[in-house]
């Protein structure tokens, strides 16, 4: 279910368009309110410029026009404090072992020593990584590798969380057991989470809400209420109601995935 | 016995092998002894010279050309390669020159380099110099050109600023490069030193080898040779396992 208060993250009138001799617009306008310990989830074609929404609204990008605002604050310039951001590539630094990495954020704000190995222990634990904590990210798993980004993420409590295709490298069974972990951590911390990703299925469970975004310049097409219960795991994908969200999602996107082919 | 210790000791046995043929190549005769002395004799050579103040002296005087030179073409290597690689412009006019370099024979430059600096070290040191550098310049643009894009993304989703970017994130990503920059720029600063010595200086390892080859003083000539060819393989060997010890860290060994 949805938190009580709106308006956690807002977009009003987001547009980016990436300049040079041809420019690109690559999204928007956008509006959107994301709404505090939401779990909403980004699906659109290649190239729609999802990952750009990620980046203006993690403040790695600036947009082009509209505004954003994380807590009330605008976002402008820098990642605001108590955002997270998950990268779909391996992100782990491969010179640090797994504790190191995770302690990596803490270690920059100056934190005192006890508080960083406690939340170290704990996101550690969390993801299921004790037996691995003095391994090198190389002597990982794909799947462990992007546990150890989360963590190190976690560790910092942001009260947003972005993840852009945080699985898109992963197998399918390794896929839903990582959306278990998702949702724990989601329901463990209370955060507001937007995921993005190309996966349907993986939207459909996750997910309170789905935008489904047209192809470039992205815009939100549909808004799909999951109307799933908070304590949700990867089990309802048996369920009939996840058939037809599923479906719902993609007769929203079809046409704009073959515009984005360049079909028709 | 696991592949790699069998490796090793393939090596090992292979260059065993080799020294003992040549050895008993020189013994029976095979091979003049008037061209190639046995390897024991060289050895004992070895030994000897190095007993004598003479000797010490040139080595301590191209140990400390090729420091310098090899001090110099790092640190000039690394700073050139970090602002070339903040230039792309730049970058791109120098790109074909850097790819060029060592077709130049560098030992052509070592008239106008005696008029630059004067009959003494410097010239040898800056041979060294100019062979080791680009090494180091290359290495440098080629490891920060490999740091993940994504690793940079990190470093601003931690507010880093710029320094300490680079210090704990672009500078620990590029290192295996950079470590590769500085074997390359050892390597080829001995090289360039002692090769400069035989033909340009009155001293030094380079110098006193060419000095006993003229004179038909085989003895010193080998000696020196072999010590020549362990320090280079010694100083080698050292920054490989310096190396070697960076990257099983990072797993990739």
């Amino acid at each position: 279910m949805r938190g009580e208060t709106s308006g956690h993250a807002v977009l009003r009138g987001v547009t980016r368009v990436y300049p040079g001799a041809n420019p690109v617009h690559a999204l928007g306008p956008i509006d959107l309110d994301l709404a505090t310990g939401e779990f909403f989830s980004v699906v659109g074609p290649s190239g729609c410029g999802k990952s750009t929404l990620l980046d203006v609204l993690a403040g790695l990008n600036p947009p082009s026009s509209g505004t954003i605002t994380f807590e009330g604050n605008p976002v402008a310039g820098e990642v605001p404090d108590g955002v997270g951001v998950v990268f779909q590539e391996d992100a782990s630094f491969p010179w640090l072992t797994v504790r190191d990495n995770v302690a990596f954020g803490l270690r920059r704000i100056g934190m005192d020593g006890a508080e960083i190995a406690r939340r170290v222990d704990y996101a550690i634990g969390f993801m299921g990584l004790k037996d691995f904590a003095s391994s090198y990210p190389a002597q990982l798993s794909g799947g462990m590798r992007q546990r150890v980004c989360i963590a190190r993420t976690l560790v910092l409590q942001p009260r947003l969380i972005l993840l852009d295709e945080p699985f898109g490298a992963l197998d399918q069974q390794t896929r839903l057991l990582m959306g278990d972990e998702l949702l724990r951590l989601w329901r463990e911390t209370g955060a507001t989470i937007l995921l993005i990703t190309h996966a349907l299925d993986e939207a459909a469970m996750l997910s309170d809400r789905v935008g489904v975004m047209s192809s470039r310049p992205g815009r939100f097409i549909d808004l799909v209420d999951t109307g799933w219960t908070r304590d949700r795991d990867s089990r309802i994908v048996s369920e009939a109601a996840f058939g037809v969200i599923t479906a719902r999602l993609w007769s929203s996107l079809r046409t704009e995935s073959m515009k984005a082919m360049g079909r028709t | 016995m696991s592949r790699a210790a069998r490796i090793v000791w393939t090596r090992w046995a292979t260059g065993l092998s080799a020294v003992l043929l040549l050895e008993l190549a020189c013994r029976t005769g095979l091979v003049p002894k008037l061209a190639v002395l046995p390897p024991s004799e060289m050895i004992t050579a070895m030994i000897a010279l190095l007993q004598t103040d003479e000797v010490l002296g040139n080595v301590a005087q191209t140990f400390s050309t090729v420091a310098l030179a090899f001090a110099a073409a790092v640190a000039a290597g690394f700073t050139f390669g970090t602002l070339l690689h903040g230039l792309p412009r730049a970058r791109r006019a120098i790109d074909p020159l850097l790819a060029s370099y060592y077709s130049v024979p560098i030992f052509v430059f070592y008239p106008l380099l005696v008029a630059l600096f004067g009959l003494n070290i410097l010239p040898l040191v800056a041979i060294g110099f100019l062979a080791a550098a680009p090494a180091m310049l290359i290495a440098t643009l080629l490891g920060l050109d490999r740091v993940p894009h994504v690793l940079l993304r990190v470093a601003r989703m931690h507010r880093l600023g710029w320094g300490r970017t680079a210090i704990l994130v672009i500078l620990p990503a590029a290192l295996p490069n950079l470590f590769q920059g500085i074997k390359l720029s050892l390597a080829y600063a001995f090289i360039g030193v002692i090769a400069g010595e035989f033909i340009l200086s009155s001293g030094g390892l380079g110098y006193s080898i060419a000095f006993a080859y003229e004179s038909f003083d085989n003895r010193t000539m080998y000696g020196l040779m072999l010590f020549v060819l362990l320090s280079a393989v010694l100083s080698n060997a050292l920054l490989s396992s310096w190396e070697g010890r960076l990257q099983r860290r990072r797993g990739r060994a």
